[in-house]
């Protein structure tokens, strides 16, 4: 049976971005259960209707995508820190006894470290990070009209390096790519996520979102199925997060390291036993830009703490 | 490459109770983990912390395999005199780090 709550969101895209599906409905993954009651959208979760009701709604949510079909509204959305319990929260919360602390230093360093033939640092050029770095990574991933298509911070960072440094690339997950990054991203902490809702960056976000939806892996598993429709459950001993990338550059405990959200995606894909994209594929990117876009307005925790 | 961050209040009352912490950057290889290709990741961890307060070892610590990378520790000594506080971690294949930091008792 075509799923309400995929047409639910789709609705919910269209309305935010004032347009319309261009692909055909989707099913999000059959958890529907055929009882007569449907539940409807993943705001209302736990609230069942009348299958009757829920077409009824459907057909007004199509005729006028209303608010009531938007993206959950910010106090249904929670970070992974609300999943966390007290020591971890301690810990991400004291500068002194978050680890992430260590990167920071050392991206502080860098920043002003002159590199490459041109002899210039980052600071050459920018300045005073805390000032000219504020709220830059709460627009990124953001689109970039060299490429045609949108970059992550770390893509944006290397970009830098080769083009304005006469450098080579820091490689992805290098301590020194994360020690920057943490340092740029830490400017824009306590700020609201803010990604462009610019007609460029519309059919990334789509083609995100579809990999969010999309099964994949052996396990033939979305994103979705996990972080949407059993968000706040436990897989194994971990309660599973709703997937908003608050916080990365983030410390993950299981790491013992600093990481980037595209290590904790592939993680995820090789959990569905999937094979993960490469780091820095546009596929990623995209995927990246998705969870960004749909955790626009809450306020980056760049550096997190998570299990 | 990465200093150890220290906090130590810069100013205290004499005999007030201070807290020291401390983090520093190190992998903490157990000696117990297999690497990619297929042989004993040989033992790599901090062995022992010691903090000197003037001259006087306040607290140390001995560190295990089981402890976790980049070790933060926290612990409360009395501000007794004005001075200087040395932190020292020594481990395998030489590593060995100092830091010192000041404190003003008044």
């Amino acid at each position: 049976m075509p799923s309400l709550r995929a047409t639910a969101k789709q609705s919910r895209a269209a309305w935010h971005f004032g347009l319309q599906r261009r692909s055909a409905p989707r099913n999000d993954g059959g958890f529907v259960p055929d009882s007569g009651f449907t539940p409807v959208g993943a705001a209302w979760k736990g609230l069942l209707v009348p299958r009757s009701l829920g077409v009824l709604l459907l057909a007004a949510a199509i005729a006028q995508p209303s608010a009531q079909a938007a993206d959950p509204p910010p106090e249904n959305r929670h970070s992974g820190y609300a999943f966390m319990g007290p020591s971890l929260r301690a810990m991400q919360d004291d500068d002194m006894a978050n680890p992430a602390s260590l990167w920071l230093q050392d991206g502080e360093t860098l920043w002003r470290q002159p590199a490459g033939t041109a002899e210039r640092s980052c600071a050459d050029c920018h300045g005073d990070a805390t000032a000219s770095m504020r709220g830059v990574a709460a627009r990124y991933p953001a689109f970039d009209a060299r490429n045609d298509r949108p970059i992550n911070l770390e893509q944006r960072i290397n970009r830098c390096r080769t083009t304005r440094q006469q450098a080579a690339a820091l490689h992805f997950e290098s301590h020194e790519l994360l020690a920057l990054t943490a340092y740029v991203a830490r400017q824009s902490r306590g700020l609201p996520i803010a990604i462009k809702d610019t007609p460029a960056l519309h059919p990334f976000v789509e083609m995100g979102r579809r990999l969010f939806y999309e099964r994949q892996g052996q396990l033939n598993l979305s994103c979705a199925q996990c972080h949407e429709a059993n968000a706040g459950r436990s897989l194994g001993g971990s309660t599973i997060p709703e997937a908003h990338p608050t916080g990365y550059p983030l410390y993950r405990l299981e790491w013992q390291s600093l990481g980037s959200l595209q290590r904790r995606l592939r993680n995820c894909m090789a959990g569905a036993r999937a094979a993960p994209y490469a780091y820095g594929a546009e596929a990623f990117v995209d995927l990246e830009l998705y969870l960004m876009w749909r955790a626009n307005g809450m306020p980056v925790e760049t550096p997190a703490v998570r299990p | 490459m990465t200093r150890p961050l220290i906090k130590v209040p810069q100013t205290a009352k004499r005999g007030e109770i201070i807290e020291i912490k401390t983090l520093i950057s190190h992998p903490m290889e157990t000696g117990y983990r297999t690497g990619l290709n297929g042989l004993t990741l040989p033992r790599d961890i901090i062995q022992r912390f010691v903090c000197i307060y003037n001259g006087t070892e306040i607290f140390s610590a001995a560190f295990s395999p089981a402890i976790a990378a980049n070790p933060f520790l926290s612990f409360f000594t009395v501000a007794a005199e004005s001075g200087t506080i040395l932190f020292q971690w020594r481990g395998d294949n030489g590593f060995s780090v100092t830091e010192t930091a000041d404190i003003t008792v008044l």
